[in-house]
C-alpha cells in the first residue's frame, strides 16, 4: 500500500532582493493506492498533480519544502527509501516526450532504464518490455525523433516497466495522442495493474480514466477533494460528495454538457 | 549521392572563395609593411651595395612592378601549382613549409588533443554538480587560464621547468649539434612536452568553460531529471547524457580553435626556439619574405576550413537529427 497523508508544499522565494517568502501550492493531499489498482488522480492543468508525483519519487525542485507523510507498505517513505527504490520499485512514466534523450537510440535507452532498475540482463529486459507494447524490430532501433507520438510514449512506458516496478506513477500518458493510441496506452495501464502492480494514473481526461481506473481522486486548486469508486461517476453525479467533481462530471460532453450553475461556480472560484 | 556530390561541390567553390580573400588580405598587408624585402634580405651588407645592383635584385624578384602586377604573377604561378622561392631560407616555398609543418605537427596535435580531451573532461566533472566543490575549483582555474597571455605561461613554464628544477631542455627540437635524423624518439618527445603542455593549455579554459555550461543545462533538462526518476545517479547522467550532449558545444571549439591553436603555436615556439610552422611565420614577416608568408597564410587558411569541414561532418555523428537534414 503506497499512502499520501496530509501531503504541503511550498515554494520558497525570494521577493526583491531579501525577502523570501513561501507559496504554497500543495494542501492537505492524502490518498492511497493499492497493489493490483488503477487509481486515477484527475484535475485541471496546474492544479499541482504533476508536483505531487515528483513529490512520490523524492525529485522535487530544490526550493520546495514538503510537510506531510509518505508511506510505503507500512514504513515511512523518506528520502533515503525513495532514492534506495526509484526505478527499481517506484517508476515514473514523464509528462513530456522531452524526457527521451533525442541522442541515443530508443532501446538503449530502455536497455539503460532496466539496468538503472536491476535488472540481470538489461538488454534482455528491455526487449522483452518494448515487445510486450508491440515495439519491435526496425521501430525499437529508432532515435526519438523519428518516432511517432504513439510510439515514443510506447517507449517511455517501456523505460517504466523494463525494471519490474511494482509502484507505476503515470504523469499524463496519453495526452497528445490520437484515440486508437490513447486507448491502447491507457488499456496498458490497466493490464499492469491486473498483473498486481500500483498504477497511479495522473489525467485531466476524466472522461476516458473512467473507462480502465478502479478509483478516482479529484484534484483541485492544490488539494485532493474526494476519492470516489469510478462508478460513482454516474447518471446525474448525486454519488459524489463534492460540488467539483459534481460539476467536472457533468461538464462531459456524454452528461448534461453542463455549465456549472451560479452558485457553484462562485464556490469553485 | 548527388545531393552529396552538390554538397560537396558548394563547399569546394566556398573554400576556393575563403582562399582567394585570403590571400588578397595577406598581399594587401604586406604592400602596407614598412619593411623593404630588399633591405630586409641584404641585412648589415646594405652599406656594401650600390643602389645600382639593389634595383638589380628588385628587378630580378619582381618587387619593382606595381602591386597588381605582383599579384597577378604569383596568382599564375600557384595556378602552375609553383609557390615560389623562399628569400628567407633560400629553398623552394613548398618544401619550407612541408618541413617546417612535420616539425610542428606533433606539438600541434598533442597541444589540440590534449586540450581538447583534458578541457572536455573537466567540463564534464565540473558540470555534475553545480556549485559543488569540484566545480567551484575547476571554474577558478578556467577563469584564471582564461585571462593568462600564452607567451608568458610559456616564459613562466621555461623559467620553473627548465631552468629552476632541470627537469626539461631550454629549448629547440632536439640538443644542439645533433641533426633531426639522429634524434631518439624519447628525446624528440622531451624537448616536445613543454611547449606542448603549454600550448594545450591555452584551449582548455574556453572547451571547459562551454562544456559545462552545457552540462549545466542538461543536468536541469526533464531528460536528467527522468534518468533520476530511474534510479541513475548523477555520475551516470552526467556521463551518459551529459557528455553526449556536451560532445556539440565541445567539438565546435575544438576545431574552431585550429586558428587560434597556429597563432598560440607562434608565439609558443619563439619563446620555446621550436623550430616549426610558427618560428617560419615570425622569420617570413620580419624580413618580408612574401612567397613564404602567404603560402603559409593559405596554408593555415585551408588547414582551418578542412578541420571545420570535418566538425560538421562529426556533428551528424554525434546527434542524429541533424543527419537528415543533409540527406
Amino acid at each position: 500500500m503506497l499512502e499520501i497523508r496530509q501531503l504541503a508544499l511550498d515554494f520558497l522565494r525570494y521577493r526583491g532582493l531579501w525577502r523570501r517568502e513561501t507559496v504554497t501550492c500543495l494542501h492537505n493531499v492524502s490518498l492511497t493506492l493499492a497493489r493490483g489498482e488503477l487509481h486515477a488522480v484527475v484535475g485541471a492543468s496546474g492544479a499541482g498533480k504533476s508536483l505531487m508525483a515528483q513529490a512520490l519519487i523524492g525529485l522535487l525542485p530544490g526550493n520546495t519544502r514538503r510537510r506531510g507523510e509518505l508511506w510505503l507498505d507500512g514504513e515511512p517513505l523518506d528520502a533515503a527509501r525513495q532514492a534506495a527504490l526509484r526505478g527499481k520499485r517506484l517508476a515514473l512514466i514523464p509528462q513530456s516526450l522531452a524526457a527521451l534523450d533525442p541522442l541515443v537510440r530508443s532501446h538503449r535507452q530502455v536497455a539503460w532504464a532496466a539496468q538503472r532498475g536491476g535488472a540481470a540482463a538489461p538488454w534482455a529486459a528491455a526487449e522483452r518490455a518494448m515487445a510486450q507494447l508491440g515495439l519491435v524490430g526496425d521501430s525499437a532501433r529508432r532515435y526519438p525523433h523519428q518516432l511517432s507520438g504513439g510510439m515514443a510514449r510506447r517507449v517511455l512506458l517501456a523505460m517504466a516497466t523494463a525494471g519490474d516496478a511494482e509502484w507505476l506513477i503515470a504523469d499524463e500518458p496519453s495526452v497528445g495522442l490520437d484515440p486508437q493510441h490513447r486507448d491502447g496506452v491507457l488499456d496498458q495501464l490497466r493490464r499492469l495493474a491486473d498483473t498486481g502492480k500500483g498504477v497511479l494514473l495522473i489525467t485531466h481526461d476524466l472522461r476516458h480514466a473512467l473507462r480502465v481506473a478502479d478509483r478516482v481522486t479529484v484534484f483541485h486548486a492544490g488539494t485532493t477533494l474526494e476519492t470516489a469508486p469510478a462508478r460513482a461517476f454516474h447518471g446525474r453525479g448525486e454519488a459524489l460528495a463534492s460540488d467539483y467533481a459534481r460539476a467536472l462530471w457533468r461538464a462531459l460532453p456524454d452528461n448534461d454538457f453542463a455549465r456549472p450553475a451560479a452558485r457553484e461556480a462562485a464556490q469553485l472560484a | 549521392m548527388t545531393c552529396l556530390i552538390a554538397a560537396l561541390g558548394r563547399r569546394l567553390l566556398r573554400l576556393i572563395a575563403v582562399l582567394g580573400i585570403v590571400a588578397l588580405a595577406a598581399f594587401g598587408l604586406m604592400q602596407a609593411s614598412p619593411v623593404d624585402p630588399v633591405d630586409a634580405y641584404l641585412g648589415p651588407q646594405l652599406a656594401q651595395v650600390s643602389p645600382e645592383q639593389r634595383a638589380l635584385i628588385a628587378e630580378r624578384w619582381g618587387v619593382d612592378q606595381p602591386a597588381v602586377q605582383q599579384f597577378r604573377l604569383w596568382l599564375g604561378n600557384l595556378m602552375r601549382g609553383e609557390l615560389g622561392w623562399s628569400r628567407v631560407y633560400n629553398a623552394p616555398v613548398g618544401e619550407v613549409i612541408g618541413s617546417r609543418f612535420l616539425a610542428s605537427l606533433p606539438l600541434l596535435a598533442s597541444a589540440w588533443l590534449g586540450a581538447t580531451l583534458f578541457g572536455f573532461i573537466l567540463g564534464v566533472v565540473a558540470g555534475t554538480r553545480e556549485d559543488g566543490w569540484a566545480d567551484r575549483w575547476i571554474r577558478r582555474y578556467a577563469y584564471t587560464l582564461a585571462s593568462t597571455p600564452t607567451f608568458w605561461l610559456a616564459i613562466l613554464a621555461l623559467l620553473l621547468f627548465s631552468v629552476t628544477l632541470g627537469w626539461t631542455p631550454v629549448c629547440c627540437a632536439g640538443p644542439a649539434g645533433v641533426t633531426r635524423d639522429e634524434l631518439g624518439l624519447a628525446t624528440r618527445l622531451h624537448h616536445l612536452l613543454l611547449p606542448a603542455l603549454t600550448l594545450s593549455l591555452l584551449g582548455v579554459a574556453q572547451i571547459t568553460l562551454h562544456t559545462r555550461a552545457r552540462m549545466l543545462e542538461l543536468m536541469r533538462s526533464e531528460i536528467a531529471l527522468h534518468a533520476f526518476a530511474q534510479g541513475a545517479s548523477r555520475r551516470e547522467v552526467a556521463w551518459r547524457h551529459g557528455a553526449r550532449h556536451a560532445c556539440l558545444p565541445a567539438l565546435t571549439l575544438a576545431f574552431a580553435s585550429l586558428g587560434e591553436l597556429f597563432g598560440g603555436a607562434i608565439l609558443v615556439e619563439q619563446v620555446f626556439a621550436y623550430p616549426g610552422l610558427g618560428r617560419a611565420t615570425v622569420e617570413a614577416g620580419l624580413r618580408s619574405d612574401v612567397p613564404l608568408l602567404l603560402a603559409i597564410a593559405l596554408f593555415t587558411a585551408l588547414f582551418v576550413s578542412l578541420g571545420n569541414a570535418l566538425a560538421d561532418g562529426l556533428y551528424r555523428l554525434v546527434d542524429p537529427r541533424l543527419r537528415e537534414v543533409y540527406q
